[in-house]
């Protein structure tokens, strides 16, 4: 198997972006990675979309997104796991490389949700839930993590006031990011008197719908090795899992088993534990999904996730910091593309170039995204060399 | 939705029938052709008694499309006595006072329906089992 590397990574702005279209931001995106990288060839497009069927009544991205790169002639491969859509987009693109099948893989990740209105939109979302025994009942995405949090409130004890600091943390992290969406700072108050949506989870628990695509180009590391434009960054470990799509056929309503089994897979490929483990980017669709996936994954006890976030572990100067792009809440989720934009902020991270918000000295950084209510879930490790 | 998918499902929907794996005894509900426990095939088919308990759930505020007119409504997941989950509503109670552990039991309502001349969806909701 050859060794991975990232030698590109491109990003749009994240936010409603009315002038623009699916395959505006898409080949944008693109365009800056392959700026970035310095290189102007691709061997195989893999494009990570949940649902461009409804979001936008557009399907065959495969030819679309190739035809307007300008790249008729190569293997192009639309990619859907719900929210993680973009995570195994990356995955794939690794795939091809470490097979010996592309030279250089693109992997983009898009999502264009303000062309329909918030209650299409909302649809569209629920069908990554199952339709004929959750969404029939009328759940919604915010309902299922509100039943994950009341269950975590109800075992661990964790607060409102211990949520409402991940989405706090967050968003000052996302203040020094000028590609999120809503690059401000909050207070506990703002979200903790924020409109209810699904008890007990309120309005500013909630990743917001957005536009926005971003992009990564993979090479082997003996190719990258010959390149001098950045720093090196490799892949050394990715693992995907996926559990039940119905909450109520879960084992455990306090952790999920798809975030800890794609995380050890990850970590075991890169030989790698996860105490040495520098920052992650996770999958904080909600405030408490954060809590849930840093937790599951072990990198705090089950249970400890409120009360260690309230201390300062995971901030930006904290001893884990976790999301330093400003997450999900603060940058945007466009669903597709935020699995690719994790691995765009960690490869900036590791190559010293994420400005105000840079964590110093790290080496490896921990990538993991989500589908669903944690039906899929795909972590990347990337380190520096 | 279409007339079919949902009268495929009424055999879980009206009268909440599950499959026992014959081989290992597991429930499954909604039924499936492979027993997740030991992929075994061959199932019998029971109906749930309707009877649990409140795992637990959430009230909705913000509605999906088709479900505005009842909100906020409350939606959780009951453990049924045979020991599978089900996710369902939560009526005729006063949604403030809900409580996980709460003893419940699964009635025939009326779900949804598409305006005055779509399809009426009726299934299972639950409602607190006050032992009449």
């Amino acid at each position: 198997m050859k060794e991975i590397a990232v030698i590109g990574i491109g990003i749009t702005k994240f936010g409603e972006l009315w002038e623009k279209s699916l395959r505006d931001i898409a080949v944008e995106s693109a365009i800056n990675c392959l700026e970035d990288a310095g290189i102007d060839r691709i061997d195989s497009i893999n494009i990570g979309c949940m649902s461009s069927g409804l979001f936008n009544g557009q399907e065959h991205l495969a030819s679309m997104i190739a035809d307007y790169l300008g790249r008729l002639d190569i293997p192009s491969t639309r990619v859907e796991s719900a929210c993680v859509s973009g995570g195994l987009a990356v995955r794939n693109a690794c795939l091809e490389i470490a097979a010996g099948v592309s030279d250089y893989a693109l992997a983009i990740g898009v999502e264009k949700m303000t062309d329909v209105s918030m209650g299409k939109a909302t649809y569209a979302l629920a069908t990554a839930a199952d339709q004929d025994y959750e969404a029939f009942h009328g759940i919604t995405f915010p309902g299922l993590y509100a039943m994950l949090a009341r269950a975590h409130m109800e075992r661990y004890g964790t607060t409102r006031e211990q949520m409402a600091q991940v989405s706090v943390k967050n968003h000052y992290n996302g203040s020094m990011n000028s590609n999120a969406q809503f690059p401000f700072t909050i207070t506990r108050d703002t979200v903790l008197n924020s409109t209810m949506i699904a008890d007990p989870l309120r309005l500013m628990d909630c990743s917001p719908v957005t536009d926005g695509a971003a992009a990564v180009l993979l090479t082997t590391v003996e190719k990258a090795k010959k390149l001098k434009k950045h720093p090196l960054v490799v892949i050394s470990g990715f693992g995907s899992a996926t559990d039940s799509i119905a909450l109520s056929h879960r084992k455990k309503l306090t952790e999920l088993q798809a975030v800890k089994k794609s995380a050890a897979k990850a970590l075991k490929m890169a030989e790698r534990t996860i105490d040495d483990i520098d920052f992650a980017e996770v999958h904080d669709c909600f405030t408490i999904a954060e809590i849930l996936v840093l937790e599951s994954m072990g990198i705090i006890g089950p249970g400890k996730g409120g009360p260690a976030t309230v201390d300062g572990y995971t901030a930006l100067d904290g001893k884990f910091p976790v999301n330093p792009s400003g997450g999900l809440k603060s940058k945007g989720h466009p669903v597709g593309a935020t699995g690719v934009a994790q691995i765009f902020e960690a490869v900036n991270q590791l190559r010293g170039n994420s400005e105000k918000r840079q964590i110093p000295g790290v080496k490896i950084g921990l990538a993991q995204n989500m589908g669903g209510s944690g039906g899929s879930s795909v972590c990347h490790i990337l380190e520096a060399k | 939705m279409n007339v079919p998918r949902h009268w495929r499902e009424t055999p879980e929907r009206y009268r909440m029938e599950a499959a026992k794996c014959r081989k290992c005894g597991k429930i499954s509900f909604p039924a499936r052709l492979i027993c997740p426990a030991c992929g075994n095939k061959v199932f019998d088919k029971i109906n749930l008694s309707g009877k649990g308990k409140l795992l637990t759930y959430t009230i909705i505020r913000t509605a999906p499309e088709g479900f505005e007119d009842i909100a906020p409504y409350a939606v959780g997941i009951v453990e049924m006595e045979e020991r599978v989950r089900v996710m369902g509503q939560i009526t005729d109670c006063d949604l403030l006072n809900l409580k996980t552990g709460d003893k419940l039991i699964s009635k025939f309502r009326r779900i949804n329906e598409e305006g005055k001349t779509g399809l009426i969806m009726y299934a299972y909701k639950f409602v607190p089992d006050v032992g009449i």
